[in-house]
């Protein structure tokens, strides 16, 4: 792992789920594709049920909404997919996640790196990298890594079970 | 990786030639005498030396060189290929081993013990001039040398400068250098491509005469060097180190080149990612032309049409020829196993004769590398569990039984491991399995779901854990690995006549031809090989609303699945339903889609590890519009139906 902790900046990207604004490290992020065809993958859990080719990769595709605790939404001509490398014991794992828009990659600066707070995120602190600063607003950097860990174990988050 | 690094190369050949000489050894061990074992043994001794001094291992060099010379000997019929030779030969290669991939590691005193063993059998066997250097000569420096050089005739042709050797050794010290020009021929028969001058050197500085010998290291085969320490009067027998001499020397040596790779005609060493990377474009291409099927099919084009049947048949053609350049004999990792059962035995105290056959059966090189491990667990726990010593072997041969065998059977390719031992206890695993909890005490199981059993994680009967088996780790690595590689094992024993796991595994794991059909809005693939038939369903079958029935083909009832209530997704509004019948085993099931939309080409693309928990898929692929389809996996979904039927038949 690098140790971002000692820079006091860090490279994302924003972007809005939900009217929520949220950011991905830059280290993650592999490209940002029009949504295109997906495919339903029958019993898988609700939040990772799709399944989209990327360059002739079968890469699932999650829906990060239903993980964070947050409505589901149609897509709209904003909507994008972004395709990420997360780390998962050891081992990087290609993984597309939907997002209603995409604003822009940036450097931000960071508040509260050491301690998350425990309260007043609305979801998991687990999932929760840091939170830097917007302008005057604050943004929840993402951890993918946790959040799909938890992907793999039955899902705590009372989601919509098809 | 951009250019191959020749050490890594020379490090890979060398595995190879290790594994050679050890099989070699081995067989050697059965056969004393068996003079192309012998040859084969030496052959791979030689190129290791050669290359190794070639690319800086000076260590190997040297080290084979007198495991070698002992060999010559042998070659030469002046020694016996012993069974404490070829046990030192044994000790020898593992040492190159760890010379070769971890010299900090090596152990000096352990390599000089094996060098001491080597001298003392070639001392004490060879009635002739050993070939190894005396140690006395070795260790104690001469005043200096008189060198009689000789190169073959070839040697300016092969590459060998004699000006550079000459240079070297008077690097060594103050030198004397005579040419000896006896052997040129008249000026209108002379070759100027062939080397006619000996020479003679005086080399007036006290050196070891492994040092002299050094200089010669590449051709020390190929020439006569004679060395005699300065100021003795005559040189002594044992003291003449004398290469083979050129004529005989020169004959085994071409056949070497020629030999070292088994089979005969060209060979390209290719790194294996290469192949895969080739095997993914491959894919990708079948892919397209099956793309390119489908709008020829739709146009009335007849140059379109011509063409996309072209590419089609070339594209499949690619595709088989890619795959065959994947496979490789699965002899290749039987051998591994010979020296592991050879050692087992020895610490066991069992005597074991191991018999393999189908060596020449072809697998998906991906399957094989993968397929070690799995194999060494079975083998071990063969040998440890399953056979007796020889004392316990009652009315059987005090010798047992190891048989290891591949065959292909249809599209899969079946590996087992027989053994003649005291076979599995039933009653035992049983016992074991209620004290675990795995199975209820008066839940009735067959002798195959018993068997299973020992597949479990921590399952183990044995009483005593030895250092080889026993601890109950290993047999679920073995099912999950084979699982990995969509293959099964199968179980079967007799009490007191052994036992035998079998492994089916699919023959590649790139590509699979396979039916496309359509449930709802999804589109699925499933493996041909699977498929029986397919049949209309009738609208009094698809009237039935339970989620498992019966259909009647041909007087026998067979359960079938409507795949889009397994699969939770809408029923889709068309009357007409299809039913594919697919079988795992013995068991039949029909599959309830949609629609049967066709053959496909499919090249199988491996689930995300995120989807690992998602059952009845085995993969995905893609198809010609770009849309991704699942690709069922018929075990589960029979096993599926099968309970249901079960269910039913309980119930009723």
């Amino acid at each position: 792992m690098s140790t971002p902790e000692t820079a006091q900046t860090l490279r994302v990207v924003t972007i809005d789920l939900q009217g929520e604004r949220f950011a991905l490290e830059t280290r993650h992020v592999r490209e940002i594709l029009d949504p295109g065809p997906t495919t339903l993958v029958p019993n898988a859990p609700a939040f990772l049920d799709r399944l989209i080719n990327v360059r002739g990769r079968v890469v699932p595709l999650a829906d990060l909404r239903l993980k964070l605790g947050l409505a589901p939404s149609d897509t709209t001509i904003d909507t994008r997919v972004i395709v990420l490398e997360v780390p998962l014991e050891d081992e990087a794992v290609t993984v597309a996640v939907l997002a209603d828009k995409v604003h822009e990659v940036r450097e931000i600066a960071l508040v509260g790196m050491t301690q998350t707070p425990r309260f007043g995120l609305r979801c998991r602190p687990d999932y929760v990298r840091c939170i830097g600063q917007l302008g005057d607003d604050f943004v929840i950097v993402l951890d993918p890594g946790p959040i799909f860990a938890q992907g793999r174990a039955p899902d705590p988050v009372p989601a919509t079970h098809s | 990786m951009a250019a191959p690094d020749p050490v890594e190369t020379f490090r890979h050949e060398s595995q190879e030639l290790l594994e050679q000489l050890e099989q070699a050894l081995l067989d050697l061990e059965h056969r004393q005498g068996d003079m192309e074992l012998i040859d084969s043994a030496f052959r791979a001794l030689h190129t290791i030396k050669g290359s190794g001094a070639m690319f800086g291992f000076d260590a190997v060099a040297a080290f084979t060189h007198h495991v070698e010379n002992a060999f010559d000997e042998v070659r030469k019929g002046k020694l016996v290929a012993s069974s404490e030779l070829v046990a030192l030969a044994l000790a020898a290669k593992d040492q190159l081993r760890i010379l070769l991939e971890r010299p900090a590691e090596a152990d000096a005193a352990a390599q000089a013990a094996i060098l001491a063993g080597f001298h003392a059998i070639v001392q004490g066997g060879a009635a002739a001039p050993a070939n190894v250097i005396a140690p006395a000569a070795d260790g104690a420096a001469a005043q200096g040398w008189r060198i009689s050089i000789r190169l073959a005739r070839n040697a300016m042709a092969m590459g060998t400068n004699p000006l550079l050797l000459l240079d070297e050794l008077r690097a060594l010290g103050p030198a004397r250098v005579t040419a000896l020009a006896d052997d040129v021929p008249p000026l209108e028969e002379l070759d100027p491509t062939d080397c006619h001058i000996a020479w003679q050197v005086e080399l007036g500085a006290p050196c070891t005469r492994a040092a002299v010998e050094e200089v010669f290291m590449f051709v020390i085969d190929e020439m006569t060097l004679e060395l005699t320490p300065l100021g003795a009067a005559a040189p002594p027998p044992e003291a003449t180190a004398t290469a083979p001499p050129p004529t005989p020397a020169a004959t085994p040596t071409a056949p070497t080149q020629a030999t070292k790779s088994a089979p005969p005609g060209d060979s390209v060493r290719v790194p294996a990612g290469k192949l895969d990377e080739l095997m993914d474009r491959v894919g990708e291409l079948v892919i397209a032309q099956s793309r390119l099927r489908q709008v020829a099919g739709a146009s009335h084009d007849v140059q379109l049409r011509a063409v996309a049947e072209e590419i089609e048949r070339l594209s499949l053609e690619l595709r088989d020829t890619t795959m065959g350049i994947r496979t490789v004999p699965i002899g290749q990792l039987f051998g591994r196993f010979r020296r592991l059962v050879h050692d087992l035995c020895r610490d066991l105290g069992k005597e074991v004769e191991l018999v393999m056959q189908g060596e020449e059966t072809e697998l998906d090189k991906t399957v094989i590398e993968r397929l070690n491990d799995p194999l060494v667990h079975l083998i071990r726990n063969a040998l440890d569990h399953g056979l007796e010593r020889p004392e316990e072997r009652g009315e059987k041969p005090r010798r047992g039984r190891l048989l290891l065998s591949a065959r292909h059977a249809g599209a899969q390719v079946r590996v087992s491991i027989r053994e003649d031992g005291r076979g599995l206890d039933r009653a035992r695993i049983r016992a074991r399995a209620e004290e675990r909890g795995l199975v209820a005490p008066e839940q009735v199981l067959t002798d195959q779901e018993v068997f299973q059993l020992i597949f479990e994680p921590g399952f183990s009967t044995a009483a005593t854990v030895t250092n080889l088996s026993g601890r109950g780790v290993g047999m679920d690595v073995v099912k999950r690995t084979i699982e990995a590689l969509r293959g099964s094992i199968e179980v079967s024993s007799t009490p007191g006549a052994g036992t035998d796991v079998t492994l089916c595994l699919p023959l590649t794991l790139a590509i699979i031809d396979g039916l496309l059909v359509r449930v709802g809005e999804g589109r699925y693939v499933i493996p041909l090989t699977a498929v029986e038939e397919c049949v209309e369903l009738d609208a009094d079958a698809e009237a039935g609303g339970a989620r498992c029935n019966f259909l009647n083909l041909r007087g026998s009832l067979i359960p079938f699945l409507r795949l889009n209530e397994v699969f939770g997704t809408p029923r889709d509004p068309e009357k007409l339903k299809k039913a594919v019948i697919v079988s795992a085993g013995d068991q039949r099931v029909g599959l309830v889609v949609d629609q049967v939309i066709g053959d496909h080409q499919t090249v199988i693309k491996s689930l995300s590890k995120l989807h690992a928990d998602v059952e009845m898929f085995s993969g995905a692929t893609i198809l010609g519009d770009g849309s991704v389809a699942l690709i069922l996996d018929i075990a589960p979904l029979v096993a599926f139906g099968q309970a249901h039927e079960e269910r039913l038949m309980t119930a009723a």
